[in-house]
């Protein structure tokens, strides 16, 4: 038995029903979105399914979609059928003012780290992790610099001259 | 098959057995010679840097070329290589400064004696060079003061000799008082320093 992305699309929609939604296939990879308050429940049934058994998180990180009004922050899981070699992509959309998603540390202990650096360039909340603070930037930052309002440049700069950037 | 040699064809004389350096202006007449403490010291000082490498990236690889044999940053007293901030006298910053490494930049000046000197080498140790974003330290003196500036993408070995020379020009001509006057006190004050 192979599994096919088919399958995946047929066994989640079975689960799921209308819940979930919006399967395209980009280079030969599922991807599809569920509500993010049913983001636990997706992971687990991909982890336990007898025929899925996406047993191990590839990545997990965040998308900003400043214009998309209510699903401005994206998370995103890669998903890894080690059996099949089939992988996967999951998305849930928050909006950015409560950006509160359920952690999925309790299923995979990989997601700790993915989900603070997430936390710590999307300002991603993630309800129930056991450690959300920043990992890779310094303490003191008070802003999320992978959100599309902040400027890539350095803001706290007095001394740049815009012509020297390109930005004249 | 070999190459033909075609260089070390002309054979250099030496200028001297030994190379000295250039004796302060002072008095002197038969078995004395007075000058000022501060020449002497300067004098002592300058021929003998110690300096510590903080390379963090490309930078450093040219300060590796700078004391290797074929630019040879001994010929000008900095034989030493101290890689113990206790013992040393001149941080030499080479490479990116992330804003997390900025304290630890910091800690290794505090934990150097005075008199101290820091130079900072090339483009990202001077301005954070081009990388003008949030995760980068825009120059090393936001969190150190800095004796001389070395510019260069990286530098060339060249440029980085240079700057050890006008180091040295600093510490040779530098007064015994400075590092205890109001206005070096009031410089440290600036950067947090007691």
């Amino acid at each position: 038995m192979s599994l096919t992305n088919e399958i995946i699309q047929q066994r989640l929609t079975e689960k799921f029903g209308d819940l979930v939604g919006g399967f395209t296939t980009s280079y030969g990879m599922l991807q599809f979105e569920a509500p993010k308050e049913i983001n636990l429940k997706v992971l687990n049934f991909c982890y336990d399914d007898p025929q899925l058994g996406f047993l191990f998180l590839t990545d997990l990180t965040g998308v900003h979609y400043p214009d998309q009004k209510g699903r401005e922050l994206a998370v995103v899981y890669h998903l890894h059928n080690l059996k099949e070699n089939i992988r996967l992509r999951f998305k849930v959309f928050t909006a950015i003012e409560q950006p509160d998603v359920y952690t999925a540390t309790g299923l995979f202990s990989s997601a700790n780290w993915m989900e603070r650096e997430t936390y710590d360039f999307f300002g991603i909340h993630f309800v129930g992790h056991p450690n959300l603070k920043r990992i890779l930037n310094v303490d003191e930052m008070d802003y999320f610099p992978m959100r599309k309002e902040f400027p890539l440049e350095d803001q706290t700069r007095i001394d740049k001259d815009d012509e020297m950037f390109g930005r004249g | 098959m070999s190459r033909p040699v075609s260089y070390n064809l002309i054979k250099k004389p030496l200028e001297a057995d030994i190379s000295m350096a250039p004796m302060p202006s002072g008095h002197q007449g038969e078995g004395f010679f007075a000058t000022s403490l501060n020449s002497v010291i300067g004098l002592a000082r300058k021929n003998s840097i110690w300096p510590l490498p903080f390379a963090t990236s490309c930078c450093g690889i040219e300060f590796m070329a700078t004391m290797g044999s074929h630019y040879d940053l001994a010929r000008f007293g900095s034989e030493r290589v101290g890689f113990s901030p206790r013992q040393c006298d001149l941080l030499m910053v080479m490479g990116t400064i992330a804003k997390k490494m900025g304290p630890v930049v910091k800690q290794v000046y505090l934990q150097m004696a005075e008199p101290r000197w820091v130079i900072a080498v090339g483009a990202c140790a001077s301005s954070g060079g081009i990388f003008d974003t949030y995760s980068v330290l825009q120059g090393i003196d936001q969190v150190v003061p800095v004796d001389v500036y070395v510019p260069g993408c990286p530098p060339r070995p060249e440029a980085i000799i240079d700057g050890v020379l006008r180091i040295q020009d600093l510490v040779g001509k530098e007064s015994l008082r400075r590092r205890n006057s109001e206005t070096y006190k009031a410089l440290l004050e600036s950067y947090g320093i007691q």
